[in-house]
């Protein structure tokens, strides 16, 4: 051990800790940004068996909370006339069922698969009124215009879900969620619905076209490579600084500890 | 560090010419330089290499700088040879890795190998040398002001008060010959910051389409859409000024201030979306709260009662816009904003709304 | 290897250029100069050598940049703008990235030198700050360097801002509606600057002219003068065995400092291309073009404008209105000072710790911080206040990426910053009088070797060895800082001489004690020898461990 206690005792020992510890908290920091896309699709062909089954479910997974009729409690929403589209937002992005009740719920895992969650969305829109779930070919972003998409995100999303829909901050503690996992419906399921925080933009004022090309324009863009190099979490340019920061002038400074370090004694005694 | 005081050996015919090598205390006379280096071999003056441990070193800093031409040709390559470079975003993100990574080899290699040759193969020594004196003697100073005195006396300028006043006269305006040329940078703000392209009738045509708007078909609770005056779709000085957030309210939340009772329509109603405290677009809407938020420095508007500042560093509410329905039943605004739209500036003129 | 007469070819050039310029006396006496080995030397030169880059990747891209608002329609390699309409600069720059061979590789290599610019300014002017190389005969190059870091920021504002997409706009509007609300000529300058209204036609060939020619030329010439100073002045160094406030200990210019300057140059490129290779920047096809009604979560300037960004975010909303006419603190406050009082203030340092110290003399010798406390904890203080606005200007992506709501964070900076400065002040200021501390406790006992003793009692003792004569020479630099002294400041009968009196003699006095060095000293017997009581020498001795001039023990 005594190497290391020599080691320790050099001027640049202290630097060279601090370096190794900034570069793990980059390589941990890079390490988050996991990135998964899900197709799913699927009819919302409602049959009067999904709207029975969809009430038993109901019953046994939302009722305590929505009320025995959907009709609300003091902890949670009435759910009439909100609408297929709604529930299977809240239910195919696991946010419902809530686990508990922050400042928001959060995307996870679902609970109900697509069956359920069809069936769920049936009873729930039958009970009345409300968007309906969108067609395969209305979110399909193969067809969609994703020039003038990303010109509508701009005008109306990118101030909370950011240029490259990687989300943003709200107040209290609320977030736009980062538009990396939301699939094709599901985006158009909370335009059309404005879950949470989120406003509503119905077919009348931003056109099913209109929904397809926003949904082309995030799709392509969480698809697109990030030509110069890692995207650096694309949140612009604070991610920018830190980097230049810590690689940028740490890497320097490596290079100027190197070229001006003392050599090792032995070897000046070779005069 | 190294002790170099026995290494003081100066051949003859520089002695006289540069002072010596010193250590510690200085000898007194300070002029611009001191010894010559010495050439390695001379003397023992310069390190003596392990002369094993230096050929290595030679062959690292040879393979670096071997490394480098080989990024050269690597680069010349691929820019002139390889011909997917441009023309998509998969070529883009090809061509810079490939450039990239190129460039950086040929940088790094030459670092690298000058590094190694500068620590392993150098055989300078360190030495110490003396400070020149900064200032002058003042043998000097003294001269140069005899010979500035003589100089100005001569010129006849400090005599002779006409010369010397007209000159002075002369030379003062000339400073502000360049700001007057500065004039035309632009107009006059006159009173165009009072005005913006909404007047009585305009349409409200939803931004990025331009198409007009119906208030049946705003008709979403928690809905949000950016408009701006029909005709001004593609004009981004007017939409500067003109852009508006059209928000559907529960109207029986909304608080309505005292004449403004007529500036809704059925709960939808029309804020600025220029932000009141630098101008950034106020466009970020929180459906459950109503607040408004401006994403540049979080000023916060209350959507339900007439968007007035309840956090951050904006001083007053957002302008709100005058609407109405048209015999078509379009959107239309029924008049101009109120009041100056986006940041506060000297001549505004009201107090608080 | 060695050889006493120079290769025929580089003989022959140096005799062609010596019978038209005399260059070999020129360079005979150039390159004998010598130059100090430290590394916080070469902060400097990554900025030299990132102007370099700047210069050269600049003009590359003025090749193909247009400076025009003018609007036209996309079309080009990147699909996803197909057929939208946007300005000439930004179509150009999309080009540049997408259409032009290495073109996106030169933007990156661009802006990162930008960045790396700024950032090695900054830790430049502060490793000159807290090692007190800014004092006399350095002020004016101190000077020089506060102009140059101020109007870097500019040209950096500038630059980011030309491409015209929907961040840098952003950017612009902010400046604008700055520019607007100055008090009395704010609308008149907002019109001069702009042509007419906002973003009209004239902005952005307006910032080009200034961003490629008059700042640059600019800063060119200042480097120069930099540069030369520097030359002519030498460089400061810390203390050491065999250095004195007269000498200069290093190595020649020629060849060990030209391989070593040459070899960081290469460096300072191989990091710049290395980040434009593997990290993207400014991805202003994600930002898309700009539009006045477009906005972006996370709208953040780069780094270097973050603290202006930061102190507009947590400004409280003052307004205030009289006589018809509205003067906003809310905007002045934060545009101008934080600005003004850390470049106003880093450019008096100088002459303020001069007239508070009474010290003319010239210095050679670069502080250890520790050494003068007062600077030290000022600096912090300063680096505290800029860090803290910095980080309010990002206080939203602390909010998303932390899950902490955002008005806290502005609740936090909004106290912070009034205190965290007032905490770093005294913090560091105990800190370096702790660090003196320990260096009186090296030089009385020596330092701790390693070696584990074990006591006749049973104790486990670490056997101190006294400090080497080099780590000493370090240690007892500070003796060779001067004393502040203020002359004549009372006369013998205890009476303030004038310059003494009046309020402005009270802050220099205040500011002279607050200079004066402290107690701790390094050469005789101060207050490093409490650690090791009467208790510690009597056992020492028994244990029969010299304790004179070889080895001393204490307790571990």
């Amino acid at each position: 051990m005594k190497w290391i206690t020599a080691w320790r005792r050099r001027p640049w020992a202290g630097y060279a800790v601090v370096l190794a510890a900034l570069a793990i908290i980059g390589v941990a920091y890079a390490g988050v940004s996991p990135r998964t896309d899900q197709a799913q699709a699927s009819d919302a062909a409602a049959s009067q068996q999904d709207v029975a089954k969809g009430k038993a479910l109901f019953n046994q997974a939302c009722s305590s909370c929505h009320g025995a009729n959907a009709e609300g409690t003091k902890n949670a929403p009435s759910l009439l006339g909100v609408g297929a589209a709604s529930v299977d937002f809240q239910v195919s992005t696991g946010r419902m069922p809530a686990m508990n009740l922050g400042a928001q719920v959060p995307r996870k895992k679902p609970i109900f698969n697509e069956e359920q969650t069809r069936q769920l969305a049936a009873y729930i829109a039958s009970l009345g009124g409300g968007p309906g779930v969108p067609s395969k070919d209305q979110v399909n972003p193969d067809t969609g215009d994703a020039a003038m998409g990303g010109k509508l995100f701009r005008a109306n999303c990118a101030q909370c879900h950011n240029f490259a829909g990687s989300g943003g901050a709200l107040t209290g503690g609320k977030y736009a969620p980062p538009l990396d996992k939301a699939t094709p419906r599901q985006i158009y399921e909370a335009m059309i619905t404005g879950p949470q925080a989120m406003p509503v933009f119905n077919d009348t004022t931003v056109t099913p076209e209109q929904k397809r090309a926003i949904i082309a324009y995030v799709t392509q863009t969480r698809a697109e490579p990030n030509p110069g190099g890692s995207g650096l979490g694309r949140v612009g340019p604070v991610a920018e600084g830190l980097v230049g920061w810590l690689v940028g002038i740490g890497l320097m400074v490596v290079a100027a500890v190197w070229l001006t370090a003392k050599k090792p004694k032995k070897k000046q005694q070779n005069d | 560090m190294t002790d170099n005081n026995e290494n003081s050996d100066v051949t003859p015919e520089e002695e006289g010419r540069v002072p010596k090598r010193v250590i510690g205390t200085p000898p007194s006379v300070g002029t611009q330089e001191l010894l010559p280096r010495e050439e390695p071999g001379e003397g023992g003056s310069g390190y003596v290499l392990d002369e094993k441990k230096a050929r290595s070193a030679e062959r690292v800093a040879a393979f670096f700088f071997t490394l480098t031409f080989l990024a050269s040709i690597a680069f010349i390559f691929f820019y002139a040879v390889w011909p997917g470079h441009v023309g998509n975003i998969q070529r883009a993100t090809r061509s810079n890795y490939t450039l990239g990574i190129a460039l950086t080899l040929i940088f790094l290699g030459l670092a690298v190998g000058m590094t190694i040759w500068v620590r392993h193969l150098v055989t300078t020594k360190e030495i110490v040398q003396e400070r020149h004196a900064i200032s002058s003697t003042a043998e000097d100073r003294e001269a140069f002001n005899e010979f500035f005195q003589k100089g100005a006396q001569e010129s006849g300028l400090i005599q002779r008060k006409l010369l010397r006043r007209t000159l002075l006269l002369a030379s003062a305006p000339l400073g502000l010959l360049p700001l007057v040329l500065l004039r035309d940078l632009g107009p006059l703000p006159e009173k165009k910051l009072r005005h913006t392209k909404w007047k009585s009738g305009t349409r409200l045509v939803v931004d990025g389409t331009g198409q007009p708007l119906k208030a049946t078909d705003f008709n979403s609770p928690g809905g949000i859409i950016t408009v701006v005056p029909e005709g001004a779709e593609n004009n981004l000085d007017e939409i500067a000024t003109s852009a508006v957030l059209l928000l559907n309210l529960p109207v029986d939340q909304l608080k309505i201030k005292k004449g403004r009772e007529n500036w809704n329509v059925g709960g939808i109603v029309a804020y600025s979306k220029i932000c009141t405290h630098v101008g950034c677009p106020a466009a970020l809407y929180e459906q459950t709260t109503h607040h408004i938020l401006c994403p540049c420095h979080q000023s916060t508007f209350d959507a339900l009662d007439s968007a007035k500042v309840i956090f951050g560093p904006a001083a007053r509410p957002l302008p709100q816009l005058p609407i109405g329905v048209d015999s078509e039943g379009y959107l239309i605004a029924t008049s101009d904003f109120k009041e100056p739209v986006g940041p506060s500036f000297w001549e505004r003129g009201r107090p608080k709304a | 290897m060695s050889t006493t007469t120079p290769p025929k070819a580089i003989d022959g050039a140096i005799g062609y250029a010596d019978e038209r310029f005399a260059i070999a006396g020129f360079l005979r006496a150039k390159s004998k100069k010598v130059f100090g080995d430290h590394w916080s030397f070469m902060l400097g030169e990554i900025a030299l050598y990132s102007f370099v880059i700047l210069l050269l990747s600049g003009v590359f891209l003025t090749l193909w940049f247009k400076p025009s608002m003018s609007e036209v329609v996309y079309h080009g390699s990147y699909t996803k703008l197909n057929g939208v309409s946007v300005s000439e600069a930004y179509d150009s720059t999309l080009r540049i990235s997408f259409d032009v061979r290495g073109g996106l590789l030169m933007r990156q290599i661009h802006h990162w030198a930008a960045v790396l610019f700024l950032a090695s300014t900054m830790v430049h002017l502060l490793r000159i700050f807290f090692t007190g190389a800014y004092r006399k005969p350095r002020e004016i190059n101190w000077l020089i360097g506060i102009v140059m870091f101020t109007i870097a920021i500019l040209e950096g504002l500038f630059g980011y801002s030309l491409p015209d997409d929907l961040l840098s706009g952003t950017g612009l509007r902010i400046t604008q509606g700055v520019l607007q609300s100055i008090p009395l000529v704010g609308t008149y300058l907002f019109y001069f600057a702009f042509g007419d209204a906002f973003p009209g036609h004239d902005f952005i060939p307006r910032l080009y002219t200034i961003h490629v020619l008059l700042i640059p030329g600019l800063l060119l010439a200042l480097v120069v003068a930099h540069l030369m100073i520097m030359w002519f002045q030498s460089h400061t160094q810390f203390p050491g065995k065999g250095r004195s406030n007269n000498t200069v200990t290093g190595k020649a210019f020629f060849p060990v400092f030209l391989i070593k300057t040459n070899a960081f140059m290469l460096f300072t490129f191989a990091v710049i291309a290395g980040l434009a290779t593997f990290a993207q920047i400014n991805p202003i096809w994600l930002f898309g073009p700009y539009t006045p009604d477009s906005i972006t979560a996370g709208s953040q300037p780069d780094f270097y404008m973050g603290f202006l960004e930061g102190a507009l975010r947590i400004m409280p909303n003052w307004e205030t209105n009289l006589w018809g006419h509205t003067v906003s603190w809310n905007v002045m406050i934060p545009a101008l000072v934080p600005l003004g009082l850390i470049m106003t203030g880093a450019a008096v340092w100088p002459f303020i710790e001069q007239w508070a110290t009474g010290d003319r003399k010239i210095h050679n010798f670069a502080d250890r911080p520790r050494n003068a406390p007062f600077r030290t904890a000022v600096g912090m203080t300063t680096v505290a206040f800029y860090g803290l606005l910095w980080l309010a200007g990002g206080n939203d992506i602390i909010a998303d990426k932390f899950h902490v709501s955002l008005y806290a964070t502005t609740w936090f900076f909004r106290f912070t910053i009034v205190i965290g400065p007032v905490i770093a002040f005294f913090v560091t200021k105990r800190i370096c009088l702790g660090l003196q501390g320990k260096d009186a406790d090296v030089l009385h006992h020596g330092v701790e070797s390693g070696k584990i003793m074990r006591l006749p009692n049973g104790e486990f003792i670490e056997v101190h060895e006294p400090a080497s004569e080099e780590e000493a020479a370090v240690l007892q630099g500070k003796d060779l800082l001067p004393a502040p002294e203020l002359e004549e400041a009372e006369d013998e009968n205890g009476v303030p001489a004038p310059s003494a009196r009046g309020p402005l003699g009270k802050v220099r006095k205040n500011l002279n004690r607050a200079f004066a060095p402290d107690e701790v000293s390094v050469d005789g017997h101060g207050e490093g020898h409490h650690e090791t009581g009467p208790h510690d020498d009597e056992q020492l001795a028994s244990d029969g461990v010299e304790t004179g001039g070889g080895k001393a023990i204490s307790r571990h």
